[in-house]
């Protein structure tokens, strides 16, 4: 009898007060999760509400001849190319030289030497300057600098490259951006088991036969994740772009490299500030958003796509 | 205890030993290396010659400096940073740390298996093909012939010949052992260096890969590290003991299990120690 007792508090597996604070976080975590939810879902309902109305296929397909204040005749072609070059370019030059960089930092440099450090601790100290210095950084160098002396250089007497042009936002942006490419493709290249590595080096491979048929085919999904990153980013950002390449209003599209170009972000701005009447545009504006959001997703949608693609053919390639 | 030891002994006694050819020359000569991790030291002073087309194996507890000698033979360890090797190390009477050695051209006649498998996540036979391709060897009906000749020899033609295209990730572990053995003779190696080749594996898939292990020993010199005393005594002909980084004893495998020397030996390769 005084046995079963005994047993009994030891095996004493009724709840204690620990039940009660344990709830609580539950209840806690859950409210956060749905506050941000709630959040997301409200920015993005207020939008498509406002904006749906006005949103229609002349809108996004109507190059303005003059006036884009007027919500009849206003349109944003121009300004949605725009920004899809913007964005597309920033992708050509930035990505290959964040992929070589981090190609460079994990396979050449050796991990913990100084220079190394040195190296990865600026690639995350870019990563948290702020945009606007970005965008003063595009005019001082790439326009200022590298423009300037290209038209010395040529003999132009009117400036051609010294000028706010696509190819410097672009590459303003790209430069922006680079930190994300580099730290998600060094990571993926990271994540290579060491013994696929070594295989090929003991079947006689040279490091860069190494790189170009095991580390770069198994990186590429990471290298997509930072290209996905990066376009996500660049495609709303407006503070790098004001300096270096945007334009007010242009009656017709970019055509080259040196050409200004417009961009929906910016353009926002412009609507929300520069309008005559507020309450006219409002409806513009909100469309104008709309589209903005619907183009960053599906930029990054078509990179996502790939990547599951790449990935599909990674993992299965049995017949 | 004492039993084990007993029983230990017996099983030894119950395998049938290689014969070596006690005739065959030496093709690896290896003097006074050193290897050192940084300050440590992972092997000292070791001097010993391995003989052509038999089959050579180190044994001994974790962290004796086997793993470390067998990477040495193809300078994979040279991969590695803070890596100090001092002595030499010949093959065929060249120097293979001499600064004209190209080591490319060291590791296409000194392929390697290791402990876990490693195909590439390629089909069959690009992983077979992988070797012949990066010295550009693209003639289709060339890498045809050397494919199928690879994987007949290691013993995984017949079970892989109507999946070729498939993804090599998909076989079974003692299959991906066979296809990395088939990929390291696709480029014709002199010779095979082996890191615990069957550790990873089944009792049958071991079967299996040991029977390979033999059969290859006719056109290929093997040296095979190995933790399975029993896999040691079955596959080869001659065996190192290595403790602490030193060579304990080197003879015939048969002397190595039933007679050997040292104490220090006999209480490994039967089990009182290790």
């Amino acid at each position: 009898m005084s046995d079963r007792t005994t047993n009994a508090t030891i095996m004493n597996l009724l709840p204690k007060d620990r039940k009660l604070s344990s709830r609580f976080w539950t209840l806690m975590t859950g409210l956060s999760v749905l506050l941000i939810c709630a959040t997301i879902a409200i920015i993005i309902l207020n939008i498509f509400v406002n904006g749906w109305d006005y949103f229609s296929w002349r809108f996004i397909s109507t190059i303005p001849k003059n006036n884009f204040f007027e919500p009849e005749t206003a349109g944003i072609l121009p300004i949605i190319i725009g920004t899809t070059l913007k964005v597309f370019l920033m992708t050509v030059f930035g990505v290959p030289v964040g992929v070589i960089t981090a190609i460079y930092l994990s396979e050449y440099a050796s991990y913990n030497s100084h220079s190394t450090r040195l190296i990865r601790s600026a690639v995350n100290n870019l990563a948290g300057v702020p945009s606007i210095v970005f965008g003063l950084f595009g005019l001082g160098f790439f326009i200022n600098f590298v423009g300037q002396n290209l038209d010395d250089l040529m003999g132009y007497s009117e400036p051609v490259w010294g000028k706010p042009a696509l190819i410097w936002a672009s590459m303003t942006l790209a430069v922006m951006t680079m930190p994300v490419v580099i730290v998600a493709t060094e990571e993926a290249i990271r994540a290579i088991p060491r013994g696929e590595r070594e295989a090929s080096y003991a079947l006689g491979a040279t490091k860069l036969q190494t790189i170009k048929n095991i580390v770069l085919p198994r990186a590429l999904p990471g290298i997509m994740t930072g290209m996905i990153l990066a376009i996500s980013r660049a495609a709303g950002e407006v503070a790098p772009i004001i300096f270096t390449g945007v334009a007010y209003f242009m009656a017709d599209l970019p055509h080259k490299l040196t050409d200004q170009f417009l961009d929906l972000g910016f353009h926002v701005f412009v609507l929300s500030t520069q309008s005559p009447d507020i309450e006219k545009t409002k409806q513009m504006l909100y469309a104008t958003v709309m589209v903005l959001l619907i183009l960053t997703v599906s930029l990054s949608l078509i990179a996502v796509l790939i990547r599951m693609r790449i990935r599909k053919k990674l993992r299965s390639m049995s017949a | 205890m004492i039993t084990d030891i007993k029983e230990n002994k017996m099983t030894l006694n119950t395998i049938i030993f290689q014969t070596p050819v006690l005739t065959s020359n030496t093709l690896i000569e290896i003097k006074n290396l050193s290897v050192f991790y940084g300050k440590s030291c992972a092997i000292k002073n070791v001097s010993f010659n391995i003989k052509e087309k038999v089959i050579t194996a180190l044994i001994g507890p974790s962290g004796c400096g086997k793993s470390t000698l067998l990477r040495c033979l193809n300078r994979m360890n040279d991969l590695i940073e803070n890596v100090r090797i001092t002595g030499t190390i010949s093959i065929g009477g060249q120097d293979i740390y001499a600064k004209e050695v190209d080591v490319i051209e060291l590791r296409k006649k000194v392929g390697m298996v290791f402990q876990k498998s490693n195909p590439f996540p390629k089909s069959i036979y690009d992983n077979v093909a992988y070797g012949l391709r990066i010295r550009g060897v693209n003639n289709k009906s060339t890498l045809n012939e050397v494919v199928e000749e690879s994987l007949r020899a290691a013993a995984l033609w017949d079970e892989v010949k109507d999946r070729l295209h498939a993804n090599a990730m998909g076989l079974s572990g003692g299959q991906q052992q066979r296809l990395c053995i088939a990929r390291a003779i696709a480029i014709k190696p002199e010779i095979i260096l082996m890191d615990e080749p069957a550790s990873a594996l089944d009792p049958i898939a071991t079967a299996r890969v040991e029977e390979l292990i033999l059969s290859l020993k006719e056109n290929y010199t093997i040296v095979i590290v190995t933790h399975n005393m029993q896999q040691a005594a079955r596959i080869s002909d001659y065996t190192a003991f290595f403790y602490l980084g030193e060579l304990v004893e080197y003879d015939t495998t048969k002397k190595i299990f039933l007679n050997p020397k040292e104490k220090r030996t006999e209480d490994y390769v039967t089990g009182r120690f290790g």
